[in-house]
């Protein structure tokens, strides 16, 4: 319990790795993102909750810029990457993302879905590439997996697939968008304990989840997010002991009815 | 499972059971009985009609046959020749041709605007046309540097019309491959080109490769056309030497030796539909 925040995993918080500044976005008439404020620091992990629609999925694509945003500014290591002439490429190897449905490369092995970037990307030297990969697969159990094709994984293997894929980047973001929506029951927690140890290590992480019992162990930070705004935020075992808006309060006692928390 | 609840799905549908295995062994007896009775009995109607013998005569004359056969085989050659240089440069030409239009960036208007234009134009119209358009009308400019070479300005126009063609093969090939692989591909780091490149166009050629297939026989048949430019490929050996002899039996020769060339490619395009299937279904489950 030293330092000024207190983390329940890993190293203490660092400086600004990330900042949100007044992000609007909108899908034709639908206003998606109404002037959303965030702020991460280094090595800390924000859970973002809220019901389907809620806009968090769209936060996540818009800081990796993968949807271009209306208004606002959005920074990254204390940099604006939404400014005009800024390389988008470049930004985006700094920001790892994980999807929902793994979005693996079907025609690539575990192995090339893995070093595909940093050898395109990063020019990194072939042999190089391969023994980072394995490095890597090794960590998460997916050493034998290699040479395997995506087709032939189990849900909870694509998907640590799809973590090690982004991790081979060496990020300095890792955004986690739902990655357990997609998985039977018995196959979430070993995606939940990937996400763990990389908490351990201090990366520095924004998941959007449905997963409230995880979100409280592991966040340093939990926001509500509804109808496209941050309404709520806080550390986790107050958002979700004494929350005080009231909508974040009902969302939760759905969650509770559904048996998820 | 199937020793769990088999037995009681067994005493429920008992006799659909019994027929279902009595066809299963009789599947083939049935198949090869009725094509011989159906076949056999056209057969002989025909061979026992009055005018069958002077048919025979012209169309399925023995001696005819093996006495034009090397000829036309030898015009079948040029036909070959033609349809493997042409096909090699479609396939080029029309990736180019389908990344064009797959450009979405408003600069590239004017690109994708000239790969639409070129893909309606010639997609729309007869080879015939555009095989006489480029074969008579271009040598008669008699343009400086320009060759007046049928041999070319055919090869040109088979290669114009099929580009159309083959690049519409690969544009659907190209949409059918799932945003979120871009998206992936891209959050990355990967340029849209690298993107294009290394993830979407792998799994769209893949996906086409039946259609493209489909495509070459289409291109082979069409190497025929060139001979209304003079070429003496099969078609216009066949033709002389009907016409030499009152006698359509090279006719016949001709189009068995093209059958030879595009039923060994039907039947490659079958199997690998018929793979992909079975993978389909396999990775859906």
């Amino acid at each position: 319990m030293s330092g000024p925040v207190t983390r329940p995993v890993g190293p203490a918080l660092g400086g600004e790795a990330l900042r949100v500044e007044d992000v609007r976005k909108s899908f034709g008439d639908h206003l998606v993102l109404d002037d959303v404020r965030l702020t991460v620091a280094e090595h800390e992990v924000v859970c973002l909750i809220g019901a389907s629609g809620s806009g968090k999925s769209t936060l996540l694509r818009c800081i990796n810029l993968l949807e271009g945003i209306d208004a606002g500014r959005i920074f990254i290591g204390g940099a604006e990457v939404t400014a005009k002439g800024v390389d988008v490429d470049k930004v985006r190897r700094r920001i790892g993302i994980v999807f929902q449905a793994y979005n693996l490369f079907p025609h690539m092995s575990v192995i090339d879905n893995v070093t595909l970037a940093p050898i395109k990307v990063l020019k990194m030297p072939r042999p190089e590439a391969k023994a980072r990969a394995n490095e890597l697969l090794m960590r998460f159990g997916l050493a034998e997996k290699r040479d395997a094709v995506p087709d032939r994984l189990s849900g909870g293997q694509q998907q640590r697939v799809a973590i090690v894929r982004a991790l081979a980047m060496q990020p300095d973001i890792l955004l986690l968008d739902e990655i357990t929506s997609a998985l039977d029951p018995e196959l979430v927690a070993e995606v939940l304990s990937v996400i763990r140890e990389l908490a351990l290590t201090g990366m520095t992480m924004v998941l959007a989840t449905h997963e409230m019992g995880f979100a409280r162990d592991i966040a340093n930070r939990v926001c509500f997010l509804d109808a496209g705004r941050i309404l709520e935020e806080g550390p986790p075992a107050q958002i979700f002991s004494s929350p005080r808006e009231e909508r974040t309060r009902r969302f939760l006692d759905r969650v509770i009815e559904a048996g998820r928390l | 499972m199937n020793d769990a609840t088999g037995r009681t799905a067994a005493d429920v549908t008992s006799a659909p059971r019994r027929s279902l295995r009595r066809s299963r062994g009789a599947a083939v007896l049935v198949a090869c009985l009725s094509t011989i009775v159906v076949f056999g009995l056209i057969g002989w109607a025909i061979v026992n009609s009055s005018g069958w013998p002077l048919f025979q005569s012209k169309f399925f004359n023995a001696d005819k046959f093996f006495e034009t056969e090397p000829k036309i085989f030898q015009g079948l050659l040029l036909n070959i020749t033609f349809f493997l240089v042409a096909e090699a440069l479609v396939l080029v030409c029309a990736l180019v041709l389908a990344g064009m239009r797959s450009l979405r960036d408003p600069v590239f208007t004017p690109i994708r605007l000239f790969a639409i234009v070129y893909i309606d134009l010639f997609r729309g119209l007869p080879s015939i046309l555009i095989i006489y358009i480029l074969g008579f009308g271009i040598p008669a400019l008699q343009i400086p540097g320009l060759t007046s070479d049928v041999y070319v300005w055919a090869l040109v126009a088979l290669v114009l019309t099929w580009t159309a063609y083959v690049a519409e093969v690969y544009r659907s090939g190209i949409d059918s491959v799932h945003p979120s692989q871009e998206a992936a591909a891209r959050s990355l780091g990967l340029s849209s080109f690298q993107t294009f490149r290394f993830v979407v166009l792998p799994q769209a050629v893949r996906r086409v490769i039946p259609p493209l297939l489909n495509d070459a026989i289409g291109l082979m048949k069409d190497t025929a056309l060139i001979a209304f430019l003079g070429p003496v490929e099969a078609f216009r050996r066949a033709q002389i030497s009907a016409y030499a002899s009152f006698n359509f039996t090279p006719y016949l020769v001709a189009a068995l030796l093209f059958l030879l060339l595009t039923v060994p490619l039907s039947r490659l395009v079958d199997y690998l539909v018929a793979r992909d299937r079975k993978r389909y279904l396999a990775g859906a489950r």
